[in-house]
């Protein structure tokens, strides 16, 4: 993918991540995220967290907000599954929790082994108790983002963003 | 190895003295929950019912959150095996004011002693475990200043480590089994996250 080509929505996340006081990213190394956790990682007001597991990125969350700081976790649907029984914090805590998730496994993935989680993805964070949203237009993701951490922050919700595979572009690894 | 014979009672009893507004305590499931809350339930203890594995990564967030407070976590072998490789996230963080307590009394003690991998090998069929060595483990994933500690004779010193010497601090204390009281703190946890806050902070 060129400079000129890579769609400005990953900007637009980040501002609203910053209009919103976020000061803590978790992150596994996600292509889809690549770009914004790069952002994250070069700011001074954000703290960046490469983590082992995204299971670590709950308690983590929870632990900011104990502190006073707001964060957000960035996975991908495989990494949903890890989390499950950590994400019951988010209900026995009432914290703010806010994730974004880029999709794999949805209508023209290529790896099959792709598939389980990223269907089972929307089920299972519905059934731990979180808000579930879902983008899959580049001019909706700002807007959906924002409203997603208004519900968290404001609302002290657990909310999910979907980023759909769509959105993101269908991994080829080369093939056509 | 000799059996252990540090009792874990006293010695967080020991940890906690006169803990001040500076130190927030965050302990995992079971004993170490109860091991805090018998030394004296406060607004800054954040003691957990569940969430196993979450312990490390909560003391973790926290102390990034408020690095001018000492942040202590007080966990079983158990709770850190479960996602032990956080101790690699918090090596890459290297908070300073981060410390780490690993009681380790080499069984699954809420569900009736079976022998946790901590355990060592040879303790014949129903009660053996891998050797594990959780502080070589912390080393391993890069936390610089671990240690373990068996010895009474230890104690003052590792009271000194955990509550104000530079993170972050890993240390591994072999205790002994007992059968304890329950000494439980309120369970709500929306309850503990807002008395928390309420005292770090001055709002829920």
């Amino acid at each position: 993918m060129s400079a000129t080509a890579t769609p400005e929505w990953r900007d637009q996340i980040f501002e609203v991540l910053q209009d919103h006081d976020v000061k803590q990213v978790y992150h596994v190394p996600d292509a889809g995220h690549g770009r914004l956790i790069e952002a994250c990682q070069k700011s001074n007001s954000i703290r960046t967290l490469a983590l082992t597991t995204e299971e670590e990125g709950i308690p983590l969350a929870a632990g900011a907000w104990l502190g006073g700081q707001r964060s957000v976790l960035l996975m991908q649907s495989s990494g949903v599954g890890n989390t499950i029984n950590l994400l019951g914090l988010t209900k026995t805590l009432r914290f703010p929790f806010l994730t974004l998730i880029t999709m794999r496994g949805e209508p023209g993935e290529f790896n099959s082994w792709q598939y389980p989680m990223g269907q089972g993805t929307p089920k299972v964070l519905e059934a731990m108790g979180a808000l579930v949203m879902s983008v899959d237009k580049p001019e909706d993701v700002k807007t959906t983002v924002d409203h997603a951490a208004r519900s968290a922050f404001n609302g002290g919700q657990a909310v999910a963003v979907l980023l759909r595979q769509k959105l993101i572009g269908i991994k080829t690894f080369g093939k056509k | 190895m000799s059996k252990p014979t540090l009792q874990r009672r006293p010695l967080v009893k020991k940890i906690l003295a006169g803990a001040d507004d500076n130190l927030l305590v965050i302990a995992g499931l079971g004993s170490s929950n109860w091991d805090i809350t018998e030394a004296g339930d406060r607004p800054l203890n954040m003691p957990l019912w569940g969430a196993m594995g979450g312990t490390v990564p909560m003391g973790l967030g926290l102390a990034l959150a408020q690095p001018t407070k000492r942040v202590l976590v007080i966990t079983g072998d158990a709770d850190l095996m479960m996602v032990v490789s956080a101790l690699a996230t918090v090596a890459a963080q290297a908070p300073d004011n981060l410390a780490i307590c690993v009681l380790d009394n080499e069984k699954f003690g809420e569900t009736g002693n079976q022998a946790s991998h901590t355990s060592p090998r040879n303790n014949g069929p129903t009660d053996s475990g891998a050797g594990t060595d959780l502080a070589m483990i912390a080393r391993g994933c890069g936390i610089a200043d671990t240690g373990t500690v068996r010895d009474e004779a230890d104690v003052a010193q590792l009271v000194k480590d955990l509550r104000t010497k530079k993170g972050p601090v890993f240390r591994l204390v072999k205790v002994m089994v007992e059968k304890l009281e329950f000494v439980m703190p309120p369970q709500d946890g929306a309850h503990l996250k807002d008395r928390f806050r309420q005292a770090l902070l001055g709002h829920p």
